[in-house]
């Protein structure tokens, strides 16, 4: 079991930098799924490569200087007055922490 | 080798010669162009018997890909999201020219007379307008506010009379810039509303139509007398008092017209609302499978079909356009996100990007036809769109 959490780990050191792998739920099916709808569906408006487009640029390197609170409640939210539509009917808590991790990490195609 | 042996023999090669290039030739009119978003592919396709030829690799971050035809329906112009401007020899399946012409666009369209093709820039936010055969750069119109804020560009497309017309997305304006002395001269057309997010323009060439994403109504330019200024219809159009949130921007460019009606995709709504051409009134709203994103007629107006934003995108539906009902539901496969209809309208083409695949259906009876495997597909543009206006 432990070495299995360590593969797992391993597995999503690149993804997850700064969070122990283990501290999701989330099955790597599903992972999967967020990680396409990230770069697919995300990135209609924020790039594939997250540069931007109509929505911001969410490139590592621009979140730097971001608080990781405000992105996460902007995920689960929306912002108002923007095109940025609320994700908490369709996505939960921990998946959107998930999401946040990714992009502080950068986001790999 | 005597004189006359080497005159049969170089006569017999010539012929051989034309015989194997007469083998060789073929038209366009039959082409298209499917992007494949994740791997800055395109695969070039026939629709006469619904195959795929071949793929053109480097083409960059093809996320929101689009592309419009050289009037011989012989190069695709690729707008790529990285800024990249890339022209497709589709007969010999290859790059003739690619720049990269800013940081982030977002489409493109092409003059009236093929020779210039415009670029609309979300980074730096404006429009560049490109000569089509050589890629050099003819005119660079930088979308800036009276603040020296430069705003997004949307809804670029092509009007008679060499002229291009937009949107700026963070300024609120329609700017139309008039090509035909050489030298591009700009209308701007102020507080036209909030956050227009898509034009189009009508398949007659006359008006120009933004959608508002904040706040309701749209805004209609009419090209034919343009000092008459911007309008506003369809008052009730848009998200309403209780603002629903939008997965997907709906796409305007499809609008669909018969000879009565126009179908358009309700914004944070999952409705197809029918509207009167002559008086922009609303006739109907349909109540649909999910939010609308492209709403497209068949080319003969008989069908309207429509696909659907996330999380609903694995489904099409099929609206009669003299009944106003939903006549057919079909399940393409996951993450549904073009469809382009063959120049007759007998086939439509539905891409669904997470299926991974392209599927073609008959219209008249919705079976499917054929199945090609593509990678990531979105946009599908068959060359016919060369010679309509707007596309």
């Amino acid at each position: 079991m432990l070495l299995k959490r360590v593969l797992i780990a391993i597995l999503f050191m690149p993804v997850i930098t700064g969070y122990a792998a283990d501290s999701y739920s989330i099955s790597n099916q599903r992972q999967a799924e967020l990680h396409n709808l990230l770069i697919q569906d995300c990135g209609s408006c924020h790039g594939m490569t997250m540069k931007g487009g109509l929505g911001p640029a969410l490139t590592a390197d621009i979140l730097k200087t971001k608080p990781r609170k405000m992105i996460e409640v902007t995920i689960l939210q929306g912002r108002p007055g923007t095109p940025m539509p609320p994700w908490n009917t369709i996505l939960t808590k921990e998946e959107v922490r998930w999401i946040v991790d990714t992009l502080y990490a950068g986001v790999k195609l | 080798m005597n004189p006359l042996t080497r005159a049969l023999l170089l006569a017999f090669s010539i012929s051989l010669l034309a015989a194997c290039a007469s083998t060789n030739i073929r038209g366009t009119g039959d082409l298209g162009v499917v992007i494949e978003r994740a791997t800055g592919s395109v695969q070039i396709v026939e629709t006469t018997n619904s195959t795929a030829l071949s793929r053109v690799n480097g083409l960059g971050d093809l996320s929101h890909a689009s592309i419009v035809y050289s009037r011989d329906e012989r190069y695709a112009y690729v707008f790529g999201r990285d800024g990249g401007l890339t022209k497709i020899d589709i007969l010999n399946s290859k790059i003739a020219k690619r720049i990269i012409q800013s940081g982030n666009s977002i489409g493109g369209a092409i003059s009236q007379d093929g020779k210039l093709v415009a670029v609309s820039n979300y980074k730096p936010g404006g429009i560049k307008v490109f000569n089509s055969a050589t890629l050099e750069l003819v005119a660079d119109i930088p979308a800036t506010n009276n603040n020296l804020k430069k705003s997004k560009v949307v809804g670029l497309v092509d009007a008679p009379g060499q002229r291009f017309v937009f949107s700026l997305y963070d300024a609120g304006e329609i700017w139309l810039a008039d090509l035909s002395s050489g030298k591009p001269v700009i209308t701007k057309y102020k507080n036209i509303g909030r956050q227009p997010y898509d034009g189009l323009i009508t398949p007659d060439g006359r008006y120009y139509i933004a959608g508002l994403f904040g706040e309701d109504g749209m805004a209609v330019l009419d090209l034919w007398h343009p000092e008459k200024g911007v309008k506003r219809i369809l008052d009730n159009y848009g998200r309403g008092s209780k603002k629903m949130p939008v997965y997907k921007m709906p796409h305007l460019e499809g609008w669909a017209m018969t000879e009565y009606y126009a179908f358009l995709p309700a914004v944070g709504r999952n409705s197809v609302l029918v509207v009167n051409r002559r008086n922009w009134k609303q006739v109907k709203s349909i109540a649909v499978h999910g939010q609308p994103v492209f709403v497209m007629a068949r080319p003969d107006g008989r069908q309207v079909w429509v696909n659907f934003a996330y999380p609903k995108n694995d489904t099409v539906q099929v609206i009669d356009t003299e009944e106003l009902k939903i006549i057919k539901e079909l399940k393409p496969g996951k993450a549904v996100l073009h469809m382009e209809f063959t120049p007759r309208g007998e086939h439509v083409w539905v891409s669904a990007r997470d299926a991974g695949k392209v599927t073609v259906y008959d219209t008249q009876n919705f079976n499917p036809v054929t199945s090609l495997p593509m990678n990531k597909p979105s946009g599908i543009f068959f060359t016919n769109r060369a010679h309509r206006i707007g596309l």
